[in-house]
């Protein structure tokens, strides 16, 4: 059904630690991993999916590691990599960094979190939160009190602890939306969608039940509402911890909040936006001598609005030299390791326009290798406003105990995958 | 301090320090004692000689030593067997521990003590575990039976804790449903046969509410299971969608697809008017799509399921082509998938969008994207035709570039648009001969060396371009061989006069000096059809080709069936069945979609059903061309059936036929005075062989041999044309597989047959629940049959046919009921003739021969509608009088006549004449004026009509006029069509 064994390897293919599930495969089929990726990566077939004979090798990359699951059935493929990326998050929570030392480190830890992750292949308790309260580094504290398993693994409620208590019950919500954008050579948009993220952290005693309330076009139509602005969302995806057949019934989010930091649901809205940076590029390459750069970038949103750390990432030729910048505003910087100039605006206000302009050298001899087409990429954060007019309307905190909780809603806008293609 | 410091002792004697270390009486250096041997066991080092003290050590109470003596135990209990035993006491005692997480711990690590004799001590243990108030304990447990079930599987049957397993399906905790779920999964599938997950309604809304408690993975374990389940009727069907949609919205991509999953395996249940469909259709695409957010790996697993949906339900992302676009920093494998499925999704709506793309992706870097990137623009070509015209011109953008990886990617690409739009885009030639020298892959030189051949009239050059490869014909790969080898012989064909040396020389090459049997065996089959029959090889050589169409990239629908199945699995990824890539899954049955609930309705989407339409029958098209390389390949297997010598063309044949080659053959054949010997083909193996020669779908060629040789459907008909020529010698001792293809050639002088076009597909299996019926009409002794072929594709028996026709333009109905008495068993294949009747209700259809058609059987009802030729409709006593004749010529208006040209057709009048008759059009008067024979001609329908003909023919001039008239002049198309498939076939 899924994994076999799961194996952590090293950049040189070295196995750090492993851990067999089922036995149906042999452990030492490992070694055929590195060569066979290194064969398929020389070929330019590079694929998640590896296979010899028949065993087959599900693998991701972290960092300095390999991150591999064997199988010899026709396992759950979506589930080995969702499986592997959770062991790295939940590794990461642990450890922090997640790499080749600190494996090392925690050894004893990785073993007990193997064991305790997956078992014959079934992926079991994986929220890291419940896990700390029974595995821990420190195996000194464990011995009596916390070496019971927490009612938490096994409830319905699998991500909350009872008991948790709070002098000052609040709960903080981050509306966080990224544009992603896709910019053809000649200027016309290719793709835009809005992906949104709301954050919690929840820091609330006891067993509380959440209602968030947003200005979700859906929800307005069903009670039959409709004042001010609402938004549709296309695909909402939600935590574990939201009921999923009531959203379905009714559109309303109801949930009982996992403790601290968590993202409670995520959206995307698929209408067209107005790119809120819009680059328009002039970059003229005169082979054997020197590279024209000019940008211009202009702030597609309203005046009251700030973008702040905005960042205009564009592409040089790998061999050009000499840099020299002129710009209307902010800070222009070659960095030649990446092939690209960072024109860095810290502050750069709604409906403004600025200029950039870069001056490179170019060889006289050209290099044989052909490069390739690398956009123009933007970064940026505008705080206090979403794109999509989202809004959270209300938030219901109801406790047994019934204490009054607050909730503090924070909106910010920021740059996803924003790429625009350039003619060079 | 970390535990890296454990890794570092290398001292000597290190095990023997160890193993006092463990035996130590101080807890604390015991601990790290054993985290020093964990350690070692880490990095490899074998430390399995310190079994029994580490074993010593398992009698504990603190926890994290206790797990760490479990694990060294699971890594080494296999290689110790006898010493494990030692270990079973301490199991024994910790299940009933009264700390949950130990009882659950032991029997956990038990489980995976793979040692024989451990299991039976397991048991008790494990009894209790599986009845333990702990849900924590009890969930390990459910795992638990799946593990001792892959050791001992009888024992866990005889000791009942299967049915300790399925009642875990109705505990009350959601995590123990789960992993019993999961748990039960695992072993059905060692079991296929084994009704060990009897699903019923019952059990499934144990599943459904568990569903919506447990972990996200127990929710991907109990979706995997409800795939596996055949809902009775379309409404349980929909009401278990209704319940699994919500799982849609879950952060998990993973429990995202096992839904989608279970969704479009119920869709097929649901009536395609209900309401509830639509509404499902519109829930799939967003979470396709959001999918393409998730990690990289993910999204590939993504786009491999969204490449199958795509093709068996193309409606659901329709609209969603820019989602596929690239993104300059896609991993390869991501951004070839997202290619894949642009074409896939590619229609005229968007087409302008996709191919901007696909020309900005064809000047990238990255060699194999934008290979890519310019085959995608091909397919583009041959999928959606209005663009066509756009995708050349992009291609020849793209050879401008010289870049020589991309020019020869648009040379292999055009030659599929030519063989696709014939005749329309011959003028951009000049343009890829100008890149000839650059070539220096087989397939770019095998396409344009083809696209010479092919053009070969319209090339004034052709003679030197193609003797230009020939100078190092023994360097070129197999596939470039055998195309030029066939190019020269159509450029022969096409210009005798100049290019005899070449052939010449060609031949010799191909049968003689080389070692390639597939190679000798086509220069044999050219050399002998040139020598024997000019005309013939003319026909068979330049025959018309078999169409090629998009389709043939397509999944094979039971296929695509079975993998949508098993959405989300490696099978998904791979688009193979699990039994391709799994041990020991042979016998397992192949999953299989459910059936439609609604009457009568075809299982597809109705736009494909559409498009599908009436004529095309697309897969039919190509496939069938194995079939007749084999018969060819035979002809030389059969031995002579008389005695005397091989049928030898001697030089000094009768070739008064000849025009064509004038002395030409003398030279060809005569300064050799040896005669080509008949290639016996001693020295390979079997035919099929020729079949492997250019493998990979997406090209074409693999129809290439059977397109020079006389394409699929034209084959048979090509060889029997002119049958006067026939040199006596030829036709007496050939047998087996000849006999398929020359006894036509028999049928000297005498009136042949009513034309009756090939069999084609009417009805394909996908469409009806594995029920295939290819067909075709035939006109034989004034009796009109329907003649048809039904395979039987499913996985079931089919009986109780019957057949019932709509009302159409001439009264056809079926005279007698559908002759099928005995079930048609799964994979069997029947041939059925049906006799017509012309006394049914009739209704005027559009176009006027559409006939469509109900079939019935045991499983359910299936239409389709087909066309047949209405020269079937031409009664006996179709001659009018010559009187007649002229007197209805001039009564019918002259609006009413309708002028028609029939081109490429080079049988001379007479021949004509006696073709034509043998489908009741009889001539009544010929005459010649200027060297044009003027044929006179008349033809009765069954309701009477009559239609009259005058067919003008030239002699050298392959083109006909036809005039025709007739009292109901809409008939005249329908008898323009047959004139030309009589005369051409």
């Amino acid at each position: 059904m899924s994994a076999s064994a799961i194996f952590v390897l090293d950049l040189k293919g070295k196995v750090l630690i492993c851990r067999n599930y089922k036995g149906d495969v042999d452990m030492a089929e490992i070694d055929h991993f590195m060569p066979l990726l290194m064969q398929h990566e020389e070929e330019g077939l590079l694929c998640p999916v590896l296979s010899h004979g028949s065993v087959h090798f599900m693998w991701i990359k972290h960092s300095n590691l390999y991150l591999v699951a064997t199988t010899n059935k026709n396992a759950n493929a979506s589930l080995v990599y969702s499986f592997l990326y959770k062991l790295v998050e939940v590794f990461t929570e642990y450890f922090k960094e997640l790499e080749e030392e600190s494996i090392q480190d925690n050894f004893v830890v990785v073993y007990e979190l193997l064991d305790e992750l997956m078992d014959f292949g079934f992926p079991q308790t994986t929220d890291s939160k419940i896990l700390q309260e029974y595995i821990t580094q420190e195996g000194t504290k464990l011995e009596v009190a916390k070496s019971k398993v927490p009612t938490t693994v096994t409830n319905a409620v699998s991500w909350r602890s009872e008991g948790i208590k709070y002098k000052k019950n609040e709960v903080f919500i981050d509306v966080i939306e990224s544009i992603n954008v896709l910019v053809n050579a000649n200027g016309s948009v290719m793709s835009s969608d809005i992906v949104g993220s709301i954050k919690l952290k929840t820091m609330l005693s006891g067993m509380p039940e959440l209602r968030l309330g947003l200005n979700d076009r859906v929800l307005f139509a069903l009670t039959g509402r409709d004042k001010g602005k609402t938004v549709v969302m296309e695909d909402v995806k939600f935590h574990q911890c939201v009921r999923l057949s009531r959203f379905e019934s009714d559109r309303t989010i109801s949930f009982i909040p996992p403790d601290g930091e968590s993202e409670l649901m995520s959206y995307r809205i698929n209408t067209h936006v107005k790119p809120l940076i819009w680059i328009e590029s002039v970059i003229e390459k005169f082979s054997h001598s020197r590279v024209e750069i000019m940008v211009k970038a202009k702030g597609q949103f309203k005046k009251q609005s700030v973008a702040n750390n905005v960042e205009v990432r564009v592409p040089v030729p790998s061999d050009a030299d000499s840099p020299k910048f002129k710009t209307s505003t902010g800070n222009a910087k070659y960095v030649p390791e990446k092939n690209l100039v960072v024109w860095t605006i810290k502050s750069f206000p709604g409906g403004k326009e600025f200029l950039m302009r870069a001056h490179f050298g170019l060889p006289s001899v050209e290099k044989d290798e052909l490069e390739g087409k690398p956009p123009i990429t933007v970064k940026f954060e505008i705080p206090y406003f979403t794109v999509s007019g989202i809004q959270v309307r209300y938030m219901k905190i109801i406790e047994k105990s019934g204490y009054q909780a607050l909730p503090w809603v924070r909106y910010i806008t920021q740059s996803g995958d924003y790429q625009l293609r350039t003619n060079v | 301090m970390t535990d890296s410091k454990y890794f570092t002792t290398t001292k000597k004697g290190e095990i023997f320090e160890l193993k006092a270390e463990l035996n130590s009486d101080k807890k604390e250096k015991k601990k790290e004692a054993v985290k020093k041997v964990i350690a070692s066991m880490t990095v490899g080092k074998d430390v399995s000689a310190l079994f029994p003290d580490v074993v010593n050590c398992m009698q504990t109470d603190n926890l994290e030593l206790k797990k760490l003596v479990y694990l060294y135990l699971m890594n080494y209990a296999k290689s110790q067997p006898d010493m494990a035993i030692m270990a079973v006491n301490t199991f024994v005692k910790d299940c009933e521990d009264p700390n949950p997480l130990i009882r659950a711990l032991a029997v956990r690590t038990m489980g995976c003590i793979r040692v024989d004799k451990i299991t039976e001590y397991l048991c008790e243990p494990l009894r209790k575990c599986l009845k333990d108030e702990d849900p924590y304990v009890r969930k390990t447990a459910a795992v638990c039976v799946a593990k001792l079930h892959d050791i001992n599987a009888q024992l866990v049957e005889d000791q009942g804790f299967l049915d300790t397993l399925k009642d875990l399906i109705s505990d009350s905790n959601p995590m123990v449903v789960a992993n019993a779920v999961a748990a039960l999964s695992e072993i059905a599938e060692s079991h296929p046969n084994s009704n060990l997950l009897d699903l019923n309604p019952q059990t499934i809304n144990k599943l459904l509410t568990a569903l919506n408690e447990c972990t996200e993975w127990g929710q991907i374990f109990i979706l995997d299971c409800l795939a596996n389940y055949t809902p009775r009727d379309d409404r349980e069907s929909q009401s278990i969608c209704e319940r699994v949609t919500p799982r849609l919205s879950h952060a998990n991509s993973a429990v995202v697809l096992s839904a989608v999953k279970v969704l479009m395996k119920f869709m097929e249940m649901l009536p395609k008017d209900l309401d509830y469909y639509g509404t499902l259709l519109k829930k799939l695409a967003p979470p396709l799509v959001t999918l393409l957010s998730a990690e990289p790996e993910l999204q590939y697993v993504a786009l491999r399921n969204i490449n199958l949906i795509v093709q068996r339900r193309p409606e659901i992302l329709k609209h969603e082509m820019k989602v596929f676009f690239v993104k300059y920093n896609d991993p390869i494998y991501v951004k070839l998938e997202k290619l894949d499925i642009m074409i896939r999704l590619a229609s005229q709506a968007n087409i302008a969008q996709v191919l901007a793309e696909l020309k900005e992706y064809a000047t990238e870097v990255d060699v194999d994207f934008v290979r890519k990137a310019v085959r995608a623009i091909g397919r583009c070509a041959i999928k959606v035709e209005q663009s066509a015209e756009r995708c050349v011109s992009t291609l020849l953008d793209l050879i401008q570039t010289k870049v020589n990886y991309v020019v020869q990617e648009a040379i292999v690409v055009i030659k599929d648009i030519f063989r696709k739009y014939p005749n329309k885009y011959e003028s951009v030639i000049a343009t890829l001969c100008e890149n000839l020298d650059s070539l220096d892959e087989p397939e770019a030189r095998a396409a344009m060396i083809w696209i010479v051949g092919e053009y070969a009239e319209r090339i004034d050059n052709a003679d030197e371009l193609l003797e230009s490869f020939l100078e190092g014909f023994h360097d070129e790969s197999t596939q470039v061989q055998l195309q030029l080898l066939t190019a020269i012989v159509k450029l022969f064909l096409k210009k005798p006069t100049e290019t005899q040396e070449l052939v010449q020389q060609v031949l010799s090459l191909a049968t003689q000096d080389s070692d390639n049997p597939d190679l000798r065996d086509r220069g044999y089959i050219y050399w002998r059809l040139l020598s024997t029959d000019p005309v013939a090889a003319k026909e068979v050589v330049l025959a018309e080709k078999p169409l090629i169409s998009e389709e043939t990239d397509l999944i094979e629908p039971t296929l695509l069936e079975e993998l949508i199945c098993h959405i989300g699995t490696l099978a998904s990824v791979y688009h193979k069945p699990p039994s391709a890539f799994v041990e020991g899954s042979r016998g397992v049955q192949h999953k299989r979609l459910p059936g439609s609930a609604g009457s009568g309705e075809s299982v597809d989407s109705p736009d494909t059903v559409s498009a599908a339409g009436v004529s095309e029958a697309p897969p039919a098209v190509i496939p069938s061309q194995g079939d007749l390389l084999g018969d060819l390949l035979n002809l030389d297997l059969t031995p002579p059936t008389t005695s005397g010598p091989p049928p030898v063309p001697s030089s000094g044949m009768q070739m008064g036929a000849m025009d064509l080659l004038g002395g030409g053959l003398d030279s060809l054949m005569g300064d050799e005075s040896e005669p080509p010997p008949i290639p016996l083909r001693t020295d390979t193996p079997q035919s099929p062989q020729l079949s492997h020669q250019s493998p990979s779908p997406p090209d074409y060629s693999p129809t290439e041999l059977g397109g020079d040789l006389g394409g699929s459907p034209a084959m048979g008909a090509a060889f029997g044309a002119p049958p006067a020529v026939m040199p006596a010698s030829f036709s007496a001792p050939v047998s087996g597989g000849l006999d398929d293809l020359f006894d036509l050639g028999g049928g000297v002088g005498m009136p042949m047959g009513a034309y009756s076009p090939p069999k084609t597909i009417w009805l394909p299996a996908m469409k009806a629940k594995g029920l295939e019926i290819s067909g075709t009409f035939a006109r034989r002794a004034g009796v009109i049959q329907m003649e048809m072929t039904l395979t039987n594709k499913a996985m079931s028996v089919m009986t109780d046919f019957a057949i019932q026709f709509n009302r159409n333009s001439f009264g056809l109905a079926p005279a007698g009921p559908l002759q099928v008495l005995t079930p048609l068993s799964p994979n069997q294949t029947i041939e059925v003739a049906l006799p017509l009747s012309t006394v049914g209700p009739v209704m005027k259809m559009e176009p006027l021969s559409n006939l469509q058609v109900a079939v019935k059987n045991n499983i359910d009802v299936f239409y389709f509608s087909c066309q047949y030729p209405i020269s079937m409709l031409f009664v006996e006593d179709g001659k009018m009088e010559r009187q007649v004749f002229l007197a209805t010529w001039k009564d019918i208006p002259n609006d009413n006549e309708a002028q028609f040209q029939i081109k490429d057709c080079h049988l001379n009048s007479d021949a004509a004449s006696n073709k034509l008759q043998g489908s009741n059009v009889f001539t009544i008067a010929k005459r010649t004026v200027e060297g044009q024979d003027m044929l006179y001609q008349s033809m009765k329908l069954t309701n009477g009509i009559w239609v009259l003909a005058e067919l003008r023919v030239q002699a050298g001039n392959p083109n006909y006029t036809i005039s025709l008239k007739c009292r109901a002049p809409e008939v005249s198309q329908c008898v323009f069509q047959s004139y030309e498939a009589i005369l051409k076939n």
